[in-house]
Formats: C-alpha cells, sequence, structure tokens
C-alpha cells in the first residue's frame, strides 16, 4: 500500500487538508451552504409540501369518475402518455416502412408504376399537440407583434393618432378569447376559401384569436416607450439634423427596446393563456383540443391525463416567460434597471 | 454689424395658464470669433433660455440671432450643445457616440477612414480614448462629460454652446474638466457660449462674463471683460490682484444688485425655468 499519501506530514497533503478544513469552516463554505439552501432547499421545501397537501386533499374528493388523482396518479399518467407517443411513432415509421417495401416490390414488376406514398392518419399524441400548440402561438403572437409595433411607434410619435386610437385600444383590450373566437370563426370560414389550403381553417382561428387578444400590451407599452424618449436625446438629433429616418432608427428605437420587450412578453403570456380557451372551443388539434377529448372521454385515467396538461401548460408559459426574459435582458441598454 | 455672432434684442415669453410670462427682455449681445464668453446670473433667470435660442432649440418672440450675418432659426451641427447631463446614447459606445456625430455631419465631405480617425482624434483630444467601447453606464459623469466635450467638438461647430457642462461634477473633477477645457480652447481657439453659476469657472475661462438681471423679463446686467493674459493658472491667479477684483466684481453684481429672494417673490420666475433646480450658487473658492 501507498500509506505514505495519506501521511499527514507530507507537506503537500497537509496543505491540501488544511485548504479543506479551512473551507469546510470557512465563510466561503458557510456563503455557498446559505446559498444552496436559498435557492434549492427552500423551493423544494415548498414544492413537498405541497404534493403533500395535493396527495392529501385530492384523497379526499369522490368524484364521477372515482377519487381525484394525486401526483403519483398524475405521473404515472406522465409516463404512459410518452409510452403512447413511443408507441405511435414506431407504429408510424412501420407502416411508411410497410409502404416503401411494397411500393419497391411493385416497381421490380412493373417499371412504369409510379410509387405513391400514402400519409399516416393515426390520432396526434400528446407531444404531437404540445407541438401543434406552440406553433399556433407562436404564428399569432408574431403576427400580432408584426402588426402591434408599428402602431405603437406610430402612436408614440404622433399625439393625434395616440388620442384617434386609444378609444379603440382601450375598448378592445378587455375583450375576452371567448367572445372573438365566434366571430373569427364565421369570417375565417367565409374569407378563407381555397381548394388547396395551406393551413388548416381552425388553426388559423385559433392563431387569429390569440392575436387579437395579444395585440394590445405591446401596443401600449411600445407607444409608452417611444412617446417617453427622454427630451434631451431628442435634443441631440434635432442639433445633429437627423432625418426623420435615422433618427427612429438611431434614437427612438433603441430608446424603446425596452418597453417593446416588456410588451411583447406581456403578450405571449397573454396569448398561451387564450390559446387553450381559443383551442378548446375551435376544436384545432392543440394542448385545448386535448383537454376537452380528455373531458368528453371521462374515462377513470381522464383526470390524471387533464392534470398532465395543465402542468406541462404551466411548465411551457413558464418557460415561454423565462424565455422572453433573456430577450428582454438581452436587448436593454440600461443596466440598471432590474428585469423580474 | 459685423460681429461673428449676435444676439439682437432677443425677447421670449411663454403662454402660461396662469397668463404670458416674459422671460427674457431685449437681450442684445455680440460676439467676436474665438471669444469665450459665460453667462451667469441666478437659478431660473432665463440663461438656459438663451442657450437654447441660439442653438435653435427655441423660438425668440421677438429679434434673432445672426451667425455670420445669416440668421438661425433651427438646430444644427454648426452650433454644437454640450449638455449639462451629458446626454450620450446610453445604448451606443463612446466611440459610437462621437461616430454617430461625425457621420452626420461629413457623411459626403469625408471617407469612412477619416470619419474614423477624426472620431479618434476627438476622443484623444478630451482623453478618452482608453474608453472607446465602453459604455456611458460604465464610466464616470466627468468623463461622460468628457465624451460630450469630444462629440460637440467633433461637429467642428463655429459656436459651441455649453449648458452648465461641469455643473454635476465634484468640484476636484470639475478644475481637471476646466483645465481641459482650456488647453482645448488654447488649440482651437473656439467661439464658446457657456453657462455657470460658479463665479470662479466663468473667471478663470471666460474673455467676458455676461451677468443677467434676474427674471422675469431678465436681460443682460452688465458685461465684464476678463483681461488675464492666457494660458491662465488657477495657482498662479489665486494670488492675482486683478483675478480677485474680477470675482468681487461679479460676486458684487449677484449679490448686491440682484438678490435671489426678489426672483423668489415675483412668482418663482419662468415656467419652464421652475423645474431647472439648479443648485445653490457656488461662492467658495475652488
Amino acid at each position: 500500500m501507498n500509506t505514505h499519501i495519506f501521511n499527514p506530514n507530507n507537506t503537500f497533503n497537509a496543505f491540501w487538508i488544511e485548504r479543506f478544513q479551512s473551507f469546510l469552516q470557512g465563510e466561503k463554505f458557510s456563503r455557498v451552504v446559505s446559498n444552496i439552501s436559498r435557492n434549492l432547499l427552500i423551493p423544494i421545501t415548498a414544492l413537498a409540501i405541497f404534493l403533500g397537501i395535493w396527495s392529501a386533499v385530492a384523497a379526499q374528493i369522490e368524484t364521477s369518475l372515482g377519487a381525484l388523482p394525486g401526483p403519483v396518479k398524475v405521473w404515472g399518467q406522465t409516463v404512459q402518455l410518452y409510452q403512447e407517443h413511443r408507441a405511435s411513432r414506431d407504429k408510424e415509421s412501420a407502416f411508411y416502412e410497410r409502404q416503401e417495401k411494397r411500393n419497391a416490390e411493385r416497381v421490380k414488376h412493373d417499371p412504369g408504376y409510379e410509387p405513391r406514398i400514402r400519409p399516416y392518419t393515426g390520432a396526434p399524441t400528446f407531444f404531437d399537440q404540445i407541438i401543434t400548440s406552440l406553433l399556433t402561438v407562436a404564428t399569432g403572437f408574431l403576427l400580432a407583434a408584426i402588426i402591434a409595433i408599428p402602431i405603437g411607434i406610430i402612436c408614440g410619435m404622433s399625439t393625434i393618432l395616440y388620442q384617434a386610437l386609444n378609444p379603440l385600444i382601450q375598448i378592445f383590450k378587455p375583450v375576452s378569447p371567448l367572445a372573438w373566437l365566434p366571430l373569427v370563426t364565421i369570417v375565417v370560414s367565409a374569407v378563407y376559401i381555397s381548394d388547396d389550403p395551406l393551413f388548416d381553417k381552425a388553426f388559423i382561428t385559433s392563431a387569429i384569436t390569440v392575436t387579437l387578444c395579444c395585440l394590445w400590451p405591446t401596443i401600449i407599452n411600445t407607444t409608452v416607450g417611444v412617446s417617453s424618449v427622454d427630451k434631451d436625446l431628442l435634443n441631440v438629433s434635432r442639433v445633429l439634423r437627423l432625418d426623420w429616418f435615422t433618427r427612429t432608427l438611431k434614437i427612438i428605437l433603441p430608446s424603446a427596446t425596452p418597453m417593446i420587450f416588456t410588451g411583447l412578453r406581456l403578450s405571449l403570456g397573454i396569448g398561451w393563456m387564450v390559446l387553450i380557451a381559443a383551442e378548446m372551443l375551435a376544436q384545432n388539434p392543440g394542448l385545448g383540443k386535448f383537454v376537452w377529448d380528455e373531458f368528453q372521454n371521462g374515462s377513470s385515467e381522464s383526470l390524471a391525463r387533464i392534470m398532465v396538461a395543465v402542468l406541462v401548460i404551466g411548465l411551457i408559459g413558464f418557460l415561454l416567460d423565462r424565455g422572453m426574459l433573456l430577450l428582454q435582458k438581452y436587448f436593454s441598454w440600461d443596466r440598471n434597471a432590474v428585469v423580474r | 454689424m459685423n460681429a461673428y455672432l449676435s444676439l439682437e434684442n432677443l425677447s421670449i415669453s411663454f403662454d402660461t395658464d396662469k397668463g404670458v410670462i416674459n422671460v427674457l427682455d431685449d437681450i442684445s449681445l455680440r460676439i467676436n470669433k474665438g471669444e469665450f464668453i459665460s453667462l451667469i446670473g441666478h437659478s431660473g433667470c432665463g440663461k438656459s433660455t438663451v442657450l437654447n435660442i441660439v442653438a435653435g432649440l427655441l423660438g425668440a418672440s421677438k429679434g434673432g440671432v445672426l451667425l455670420e450675418n445669416r440668421e438661425v432659426n433651427e438646430p444644427g451641427p454648426d452650433r454644437a450643445v454640450v449638455f449639462q447631463n451629458h446626454s450620450l446614447l446610453p445604448w451606443l459606445t463612446v466611440y459610437e457616440n462621437v461616430r454617430l456625430a461625425v457621420d452626420q455631419v461629413f457623411r459626403k465631405t469625408r471617407s469612412k477612414k477619416e470619419r474614423h480617425d477624426w472620431t479618434v482624434q476627438n476622443l484623444e483630444r478630451v482623453h478618452m480614448q482608453h474608453a472607446m467601447s465602453r459604455r456611458p453606464d460604465e464610466i464616470s459623469g466627468g468623463m461622460k462629460q468628457r465624451v460630450g466635450i469630444a462629440r460637440a467638438l467633433a461637429m467642428e461647430p463655429k459656436v459651441l454652446l455649453m449648458d452648465e457642462p461641469f455643473g454635476a461634477l465634484d468640484s476636484l473633477t470639475r478644475t481637471h474638466m476646466q483645465d481641459s477645457l482650456m488647453e482645448i480652447q488654447a488649440e482651437l481657439n473656439n467661439t464658446v457660449i457657456m453657462i455657470t453659476h460658479d463665479v470662479d469657472e466663468a473667471v478663470l475661462l471666460s474673455d467676458r462674463i455676461v451677468m443677467m438681471s434676474n427674471g422675469p423679463a431678465a436681460t443682460v446686467g452688465e458685461i465684464l471683460d476678463i483681461e488675464l493674459d492666457r494660458p491662465r493658472n488657477r495657482l498662479a491667479l489665486a494670488d492675482d490682484p486683478a483675478y480677485n477684483h474680477y470675482r468681487a466684481e461679479v460676486l458684487r453684481f449677484l449679490h448686491e444688485r440682484h438678490q435671489q429672494p426678489q426672483a423668489a417673490k415675483s412668482q418663482m420666475a419662468a415656467g419652464e425655468n421652475s423645474s431647472e433646480e439648479e443648485p445653490a450658487l457656488k461662492i467658495a473658492a475652488g
């Protein structure tokens, strides 16, 4: 055995042992511990308490579909949903493989035959629904941003336009997505007529409903950002005789960027909330439809599956907000501003 | 009639809810090329208003400003302004802030390379070449004001307008800035109008001090020629009888003939100036 490594008389080891001991006792160590406890221990404890209360309360509530599922059952369903997804994917690839084999066979015998691939028509899985929902919200949100930012800039620069548009903005801002949806559905059905539609009608209906609800925070915040540009900076642009375009590009827009991103972040949050409601009503594939289908289905597993959807919706909403926060921080020139 | 810059019977009044307030009344001033003028007066007497009219940021109600016998009626880079609060664009670096001005003024007359060199040269002139890639919120107040001066100088203005450029700085930084400004002035010999309420600063830097009476309806009270040889040294001048005489003259004007309470009584001067909140007059020697 090579014992001398652990010999405390060895100066090298002694040095490291001392370092380690002082680390354990030292301020640095206690600061690390207190950081860990503050950043991890407290949230984890709170989460554990929440799960405890949940399972205790859920067991007490008897519904027509059995007892309200607790955390364990919900986790079980999460795994189940993932397995269903994998199974469906396997089926799909097997389906295409069979087709290819069959086509190859046929081409061999009949060279004039043009092979056709029929698309797979299995029901969308939970994860497909998530992707659809994300696509829909992204479409609606981008559309809203493209409309809202220019309107906000114009309103911020012209008092007359602001006064003209402000009443409209204030009236439409509080309208619920559920009120927009029937109108949008009928208008889309009337206007969007195509033999070979690029998008599903239900998809367009949901996306436009999202747009209508998440226009307003971006318009309002952009307006405020643009109209509150520091007067001294505008004086600088006057002394430099910047033309309208340069002034907008070099002074007004950068100055308003933090506010624009605040608006976009609020808009995306609203858009994600609105989307679930819109999908439920419009029967657009997506998480909303998943929840609605499970509700209609009413099997013993439905409640747990809906709860999985609720948690996933919350998690995705949180991640979208974090993403926007990162963007907001990146584009904010005001390093002193606390963004949270 | 052949002064380089002349202010002819400037008057300005603002319509407010309380009625029309005359802020400036019949201000006339002739300034020669290369002259350094200080405007001094109590808070709210309308010094900044005079400067803004010369800059073209405000229009006079009566009278006008002539620069090289042409009337001034809009802002422009030939009358560069150094603002009190530096007014650098916070999202641009020090270099980009100056470069924006250089690009705007010399876009048609100079090549890209020349504009770059000119930007760097002006930052070197104010000793800021070491911080070119920093942003305004990463440098000190004095450094920001140096960049503001570099930006103004880079426009090659006919007149340099400075609105209390060192008002927000601590006294030690202020003396450094004053020395730098004297160096630059010795080299470039710009025509400068500077607003200040620091008596020592006015005497040390100026060729003439224009003392303004209190508002409302402020006007030129007295003009003092400062005939001290240049280059001036603040330590040598501290015991100089002529220097102390000038200081005393300015103080006498400000404190005996135009005391602040009189202005306070008469409805706290003009609307736009009451929000200015200038610090109290600094009398103590640097």
